[in-house]
């Protein structure tokens, strides 16, 4: 949490500048104020009232919300864990859990070696390194709407769609793609890696460089081949970002929510339905007004699970740039 | 991590490299690389611009076709001025920009107040902005919609106002993070002899640590943009009225009713803005700051 203070020499050392002297001599608050104590108020004022509307205020409101029967109408109410209860009882939560689940097994079977292959050959590229990187990197910039929008039209079912074209050449299909309950969510997972690979691919681009490649030196020595020094040096070595690519991808696809919001809407026959798109749907397309005790109860219950993630992650992440 | 242990070489020993076989085969993969490169990254990039100037039926029938039989440069004039692509733009970008702006404040001015004024409860209070990063953004969908539909002390609903967009982008604890890790990294002799120099708080934050601090306002301010090009699901809850609508709320629904080949134009309208920031400032994009937009993604959504 301190992270500030994790910083090494020079910025501590200069703790005590005149103002801090002053402000250690406990005083009343009119000092206080003439000491300089307030500019720091002043200029923590924007944080302060943006970060308790929109952030703490509301954390806290998810965490009462998620007790209380709300209408927007009448008063909310507590209910105990009645919204727990119902959220748990409801038969599609435990579609909507396996579909995320599958999604994310898929995005790691698809998305996690294709990055690493990439970026392990793309390091070793002597010219015009940028242009391989900044290929990659492309769909990432592409906005996300625009990219599922296309990727729908190249989905279409029909022998002259993008991919039963391409397909056709090979001799195979045609696929109906979105609308086979089988091939839907791989379908919407192969567009969320395209999207998603290029980042991933720097982060390991700029982890490869940090390998220490006197080990590699020493290897040779010892008549080690490319995959063994793949194997024995670059891999061990890449532990740490691979570990916390790994988290983040977990975290993010637990909350996928664009791909089966805008290709499926969750279907053919509920098989794309995810957990993010249950929330949305508690919350904001129920025709009897928003069940937002339901959906602040499941988001909660996913929350815990991601923030266990999360804690991980930046456990990994300090110990991993301070090492 | 390890700067000082770069080196020119790589996996291949430099060696090997001198040997003709190591040297074709390296070859022959990396064009084979370049190629799969270019078919998957620019590929889809390249059929959409074409496709924007094609008409509908040659897209139908022969998606995959080189060239088109004719170019209908209609589609972008009519996406732009019938569908109304121009006004969708337009929102798009004041939306960017107003969230560019509160975030920009609140992360230079907290960051400023943290790293340098550092008052007694400085630790405290970064320990609870960092902590939101750990509470992913959906549990907050919920409460942060109830808090526009009747936010404190205001009296009157955020609903379909710009500031449901622009506020809630400021409390992001990641920008904060940067700048204060920034800041706290800029060499304190020059704040002190500008304070000996007679500088106030106000006149060092604006006449010299802004200054200072261009590369890390120039990282967040290309991020909170594109951020701000991307997001669709906060905008589409907060502005149901499709005349404040940006381009990724707007775009899904005017599927329905649009014309294949216009559709397709605004498509790629829709994309020549962020294209065109990355090509710009390629750099920043892929250097270490994509670390950070892969932390930014933990928002998810």
């Amino acid at each position: 949490m301190t992270t500030t203070d994790t910083r090494p020499a020079g910025v501590t050392g200069a703790r005590t500048g005149p103002r801090d002297a002053a402000r250690r001599g406990r005083r009343g608050p009119a000092s206080w104020f003439r000491g300089g104590g307030h500019h720091s108020l002043v200029f923590l004022l924007p944080l302060l009232i943006v970060f308790a509307v929109f952030s703490w205020i509301p954390i806290g409101r998810a965490v009462l919300m998620s007790f209380q029967a709300t209408n927007l109408v009448t008063d909310p109410t507590f209910v105990g864990l009645d919204n727990f209860q119902a959220v748990l009882a409801d038969p599609l939560l435990w579609t909507a859990v396996k579909n995320t689940c599958y999604f994310a097994l898929l995005a790691l079977l698809f998305g996690y070696p294709v990055p690493l292959v990439a970026a392990l050959l793309m390091s070793e590229v002597r010219r015009a390194r940028g242009l391989f990187s900044a290929l990659a990197y492309l769909p990432v910039v592409v906005p996300p709407v625009v990219a599922v929008l296309l990727w729908k039209f190249f989905y279409d079912a029909g022998p002259d769609g993008v991919f039963n074209t391409l397909l056709g050449h090979i001799g195979l299909g045609p696929l109906a793609w979105l609308q086979d309950a089988d091939i839907a969510m791989p379908a919407l997972v192969l567009e969320a890696t395209w999207a998603a690979a290029g980042g991933t691919i720097i982060i390991y681009l700029a982890a490869l460089t940090g390998v220490d490649s006197s080990l590699y030196e020493a290897a040779e020595i010892d008549g080690a081949g490319i995959w063994h020094k793949i194997w024995h040096i670059t891999l061990p070595q890449l532990r740490g970002v691979l570990l916390i690519t790994f988290i983040l991808q977990i975290i993010g696809t637990a909350q996928v929510f664009l791909e089966p919001f805008l290709f499926t809407d969750g279907g053919p026959a509920n098989s794309t339905v995810t957990v993010l798109l249950l929330i949305y749907r508690y919350a904001f397309t129920n025709s009897l007004g928003g069940d937002y005790g339901g959906a602040t109860a499941l988001s909660l219950m996913l929350a815990v699970v991601l923030a266990l993630f999360s804690a991980l992650y930046f456990r990994l992440t300090r110990s991993w740039s301070s090492s | 991590m390890r700067p000082a242990q770069r080196t020119d070489r790589g996996l291949i020993a430099p060696t090997d490299w001198k040997r003709p076989g190591v040297r074709w085969t390296t070859r022959l993969t990396h064009t084979a690389l370049l190629g799969a490169l270019v078919a998957v990254g620019l590929g889809p990039m390249l059929w959409l611009a074409k496709a924007a100037v094609t008409p509908t039926q040659d897209t139908l029938r022969r998606p995959l076709a080189l060239w088109p039989n004719g170019i209908d440069l209609a589609n972008l004039a009519e996406a732009w001025t019938r569908i109304e692509i121009d006004k969708y733009f337009l929102n798009t970008v004041i939306i960017a920009a107003g969230a560019w702006a509160v975030q920009l404040l609140v992360a230079t001015t907290g960051g400023y107040a943290l790293a340098v004024l550092r008052p007694r409860y400085g630790k405290a209070l970064s320990g609870i902005v960092l902590a939101t990063l750990f509470v992913p953004s959906v549990v907050l969908l919920v409460p942060l919609y109830l808090t526009v539909l009747d936010p404190p002390l205001l009296g009157t609903s955020l609903l379909n106002t710009f500031w449901a967009v622009w506020l809630p982008a400021g409390a992001n604890a990641f920008n904060v993070l940067l700048m204060q890790r920034f800041f706290a990294n800029l060499p304190r002799e020059v704040f002190e002899a500008a304070r000996v120099d007679g500088a106030g708080p106000y006149r060092l934050f604006w006449s010299i640590v802004l200054p200072m601090s261009r590369p890390i306002v120039g990282v967040v301010s290309v991020f909170a943009v594109i951020l701000s090009w991307k997001d669709f699901l906060w905008p589409m809850l907060v502005l149901p009225d499709p005349d404040l609508q940006p381009l990724s709320v707007r775009l899904p629904a005017l599927q329905r009713f649009v014309e294949l080949d216009v559709f397709l134009a605004a498509l790629a309208i829709s994309t020549l803005i962020p294209i065109a920031l990355f090509l710009l400032f390629q750099r920043m994009f892929l250097s270490g700051a994509g670390l950070g937009g892969a932390i930014k993604g933990l928002g998810g959504g």
